[in-house]
């Protein structure tokens, strides 16, 4: 599996791109299984780095997003509300949500593609 | 999103357990077995789609991880009808029910399905989770009370690889595995077995009745053959027709009738199943999971499983509580419950009235792959269990509006 280069990648297995929309990795919703259900804040919650944001559900468990970035939410992706199933069809395409980044230098310290797949590759061989 | 747990040491695992892993399932620890919770999107499945397998087609789970109990004896229904709830002595030669093993106080000390196979000869199928504690709980009861039962009480748990065969084209797909011997595609070069045949007569097998059969397998040359009696009942866990078989644990053997199965069945669509779908299917269906609608602090009036329990038997253990608790208001009821407000209700959530009082709890809550639903049974009080009542299920500290509704939420659709 490679990872888009577009944009950056957490060890929570979200991702974030330069027009700052949030997702969940293709590695996310495969160890998830069919996705049910998103839960996803309202447009105006402020996001705080490391922090939940919102939930992810499989039809056997609750996962929780946590934020790469700090910022409020600008826009919501209505559509996963009534086809969560678009997380599981293409994950790296099912933007979550959008925010505006207070601190770009946030950014930094994600990981890019070819580290995040390294990361990834590790722990799934454990 | 949580990492994956490394699997404990004392972890066990079925015959079948390097199947599922070549076949690339997730696998979890459920109640001390590691067992595959679903098999992968790659092929088809995934809970989802393994679910509509069994409602639609036909599907396939390994269940060794259950028990098996046998009672065998001049007093062996005797021994039965002391530690069962139900009424073992209108089960004749070939016939199986549903029942429950009760402590003194009427709780439960598991649920399960007691087959007759003979004149003196019974087998009990029990939970996975209570493998040791209901076979001491027997022991104890017919072996070593102050009047033991004239029969043996063997644990024959790691005997078997159990297979459960469910869905509406179950029937077809065993049907045509009696019918002739069919090609096994062999996973390793040099396997073992190459063709299998399943012989029994279906024709008069009706549901909760069990039949010998005869499990053949053979590899081209002859120099290998497999030729065994195997014990097959029109029973499940899924509310559709299907069956359970019970072959030797045998790994080489286990796997030849997996791959057998699954090969047989591409016809009928069948899936591989993972615990996961298991649960999704037995909600649907309404049926109890030990640890969740029956436990050691719930009694059989408030799990509202009356019917299978016969009072009228002049003794069993626990009738003289249940006598006691039977003149008595309930304290609480199992309900089904149905998402109205977006939401999934989930194990252990809390319920609330309409008021905001907390009354109850979710005991079992999950999407409904096949209604569509989130779906969940729960225990509230009986002035709150009638069909309609709105209430409240608290999920990430909001309450969500739920639904009273009538269960079983799935009945599976009559033949014509």
């Amino acid at each position: 599996m490679s990872y888009p280069t577009d944009r950056k990648y957490t060890k929570e297995h979200e991702w974030i791109t330069p027009d700052v929309k949030i997702g969940i990795t293709s590695y996310a919703q495969d160890s998830l299984g069919d996705i049910v259900f998103v839960e996803l804040p309202k447009v105006g919650t402020e996001l705080a780095v490391g922090k939940t944001f919102g939930t992810v559900e499989s039809v056997k468990a609750v996962s929780d997003l946590y934020a790469p970035a700090s910022g409020p939410v600008t826009e919501v992706n209505g559509a996963l509300a009534t086809a969560p199933e678009n997380v599981n069809k293409d994950a790296h395409a099912a933007w979550m949500v959008k925010i505006n980044v207070k601190d770009p230098a946030e950014l930094n310290s994600l990981l890019s593609a070819a580290d995040y797949e390294k990361f990834v590759n590790e722990e799934a061989g454990h | 999103m949580s990492a994956v747990a490394a699997t404990p040491p004392t972890i066990r695992k079925t015959a079948l357990n390097p199947v599922h892993r070549q076949m690339g399932a997730k696998m979890v620890e459920f109640n001390g077995w590691e067992m595959p919770v679903e098999y992968p999107a790659a092929i088809g499945c995934g809970i989802v789609n393994e679910h509509m397998a069994v409602r639609t087609g036909v599907g396939i789970f390994d269940v060794s991880h259950m028990g098996d109990i046998r009672l065998a004896g001049p007093e062996a229904l005797a021994a039965v009808q002391h530690i069962s709830m139900n009424d073992a002595s209108r089960l004749a030669i070939g016939q199986a029910q549903y029942s429950a093993l009760l402590y003194p106080e009427g709780t439960f000390v598991d649920d399960v399905i007691v087959h007759r196979l003979g004149v003196d000869e019974y087998l009990l199928v029990i939970n996975a989770g209570t493998r040791e504690k209901d076979f001491s709980w027997v022991y104890k009861n017919v072996r070593e009370s102050a009047h033991p039962f004239d029969c043996l009480v063997e644990n024959l748990s790691d005997d078997y690889t159990q297979i459960a065969i469910q869905g509406p084209k179950a029937i077809d797909l065993m049907e045509k595995l009696s019918a002739a011997f069919v090609e096994v595609p062999a996973k390793e070069l040099n396997a073992p077995f190459q063709t299998l045949k399943i012989e029994a007569d279906y024709k008069n097998l009706k549901f909760y009745w069990i039949t010998e059969g005869r499990t053949m397998a053979v590899r081209a040359n002859a120099q290998r053959l497999f030729d065994s009696k195997t014990l097959i009942g029109r029973t499940g866990y899924t509310a559709e027709d299907g069956f359970e078989i019970y072959i030797p644990s045998d790994e080489a053997i286990s796997a030849h009738v997996w791959y057998g199965l699954l090969a047989a069945g591409k016809e009928f669509g069948v899936l591989p199943c993972g615990l996961g779908a298991r649960n999704t299917l037995r909600l649907e269906g309404k049926l109890p999971l030990y640890g969740h609608e029956i436990s050691d602090t719930i009694n059989v009036w408030e799990a509202g499983l009356d019917r299978f329990c016969k009072m009228e038997k002049a003794e069993f253990i626990g009738r003289e509580a249940l006598e006691a608790s039977r003149k008595e208001p309930l304290k609480k009821a199992l309900v089904g419950l149905e998402m109205i407000d977006r939401g999934i209700a989930r194990d252990g959530y809390k319920v609330f009235d309409s008021s905001g009082k907390e009354i109850g709890y979710v005991t079992s809550g999950s999407p409904a792959p096949f209604l569509k639903k989130n779906i969940a049974l729960a225990y509230v009080p009986p002035a709150q269990a009638e069909i309609g009542n709105t209430v409240l299920v608290e999920i990430r500290g909001q309450g969500v509006k739920a639904q009273v509704v009538p269960t079983p939420f799935y009945k599976r659709p009559k033949k014509s």
